[in-house]
């Protein structure tokens, strides 16, 4: 490492001990009226995701989630954050200088097979999240700390769905 | 946009490696911006709030990046119903994009293969702005149904 490195690392110890450790898990509903919301709000037309006797006759057990949509975290006014509304967890309040935060990207991964298994309406899961890494860069946006967290969403103990995202702090 | 009764199954033995996938255009506005924080639970304000958005420094209200993951959803889905699924697909929000202009999402062919048994199909996706700056690259992998 460069003594400018160094010096310009924001990568804790603390933080560093917490890649890989998989939080608590916390309840995601699955229900037609979210998913249908969803739907609605991409732009969406095909019934599949509207009209159940439709999604029925495909193989699905109810309205299947479009892709992106995993869910909705429980709302709780003393434990969820206020503005994203999934879960506030300790580890993930660490003092580091940078104030301003993006959306770097979104990986979601699908691991069900067939109309019958696909997540749908009724379902109820359990996601766990972990730090995959922090990784630091300097770009247009001057120093930056980049941060991927894996979501893993189970239904009955079996995983359905992982979704990694990436957070750059600047 | 596709029609969800006269699209036609794509089926893994027609499609081609470079092959173009139907576009999807979008063109989001504010209103459907707040519709998707309702949906999505992201009820941050660079999203809705103009002066909020530039207070902080942005020109103005900024479209959500997994809004635009989603659209690209879309833009699979559309083409691999019903029979077909999507198994995977990441896109990084490289640019911003902004509600009431127009943001395309394209697809090109890069792979076709069978593994594990699944005919499956890996593209690169995209959202380009009306400048034709891809925004939002990425990729997927989806599975097709083979005919017979």
């Amino acid at each position: 490492m460069t003594e400018k490195q160094a010096q310009t690392s924001v990568i804790t110890e603390a933080m560093q001990a917490t890649i890989g450790v998989e939080s608590e898990p916390w309840t995601v509903e699955v229900d037609k009226t979210s998913v249908r919301m969803f739907a609605r709000a991409v732009g969406y037309r095909d019934p599949l995701f509207y009209d159940e006797d439709f999604a029925r006759s495909k193989g699905y057990r109810s309205l299947p989630c479009p892709p992106h949509f995993l869910g909705t975290p429980m709302f709780n006014p003393g434990t969820s954050d206020a503005t994203f509304g999934a879960p506030r967890r300790g580890n993930r309040d660490f003092s580091i200088p940078y104030t301003r935060r993006l959306n770097g990207g979104t990986d979601i991964e699908y691991f069900t097979s067939t109309a019958a298994e696909a997540i749908c309406a009724g379902d109820v899961l359990q996601a766990t999240s972990r730090v995959a890494s922090f990784t630091e860069r300097t770009g247009s946006l001057g120093p930056m700390l980049i941060t991927i967290s894996e979501t893993v969403y189970r239904r009955d103990g079996t995983i359905v769905a992982i979704s990694r995202g990436t957070g750059i702090a600047y | 946009m596709t029609s969800e009764t006269t699209t036609e199954q794509v089926y893994w033995d027609d499609v081609q490696e470079g092959q173009e996938i139907p576009a999807l255009k979008k063109n989001p506005s504010t209103q459907q911006l707040v519709q998707w924080a309702a949906a999505s639970g992201d009820f941050y304000q660079i999203h809705y709030d103009q002066d909020f958005a530039r207070n902080n420094n942005l020109k103005g209200i900024i479209v959500h990046g997994a809004f635009k993951h989603a659209f690209l959803g879309q833009l699979l889905h559309d083409w691999v119903r019903y029979e077909g699924r999507v198994k995977r697909y990441q896109v990084s929000y490289r640019g911003m994009d902004v509600p009431g202009q127009e943001f395309t999402c394209r697809g090109v062919i890069t792979r076709k293969y069978v593994e594990d048994g699944e005919p499956r199909v890996d593209l690169e996706v995209w959202g380009e702005n009306p400048e034709g700056q891809k925004t939002t690259p990425g990729t997927a992998t989806v599975v097709l149904p083979r005919r017979g």
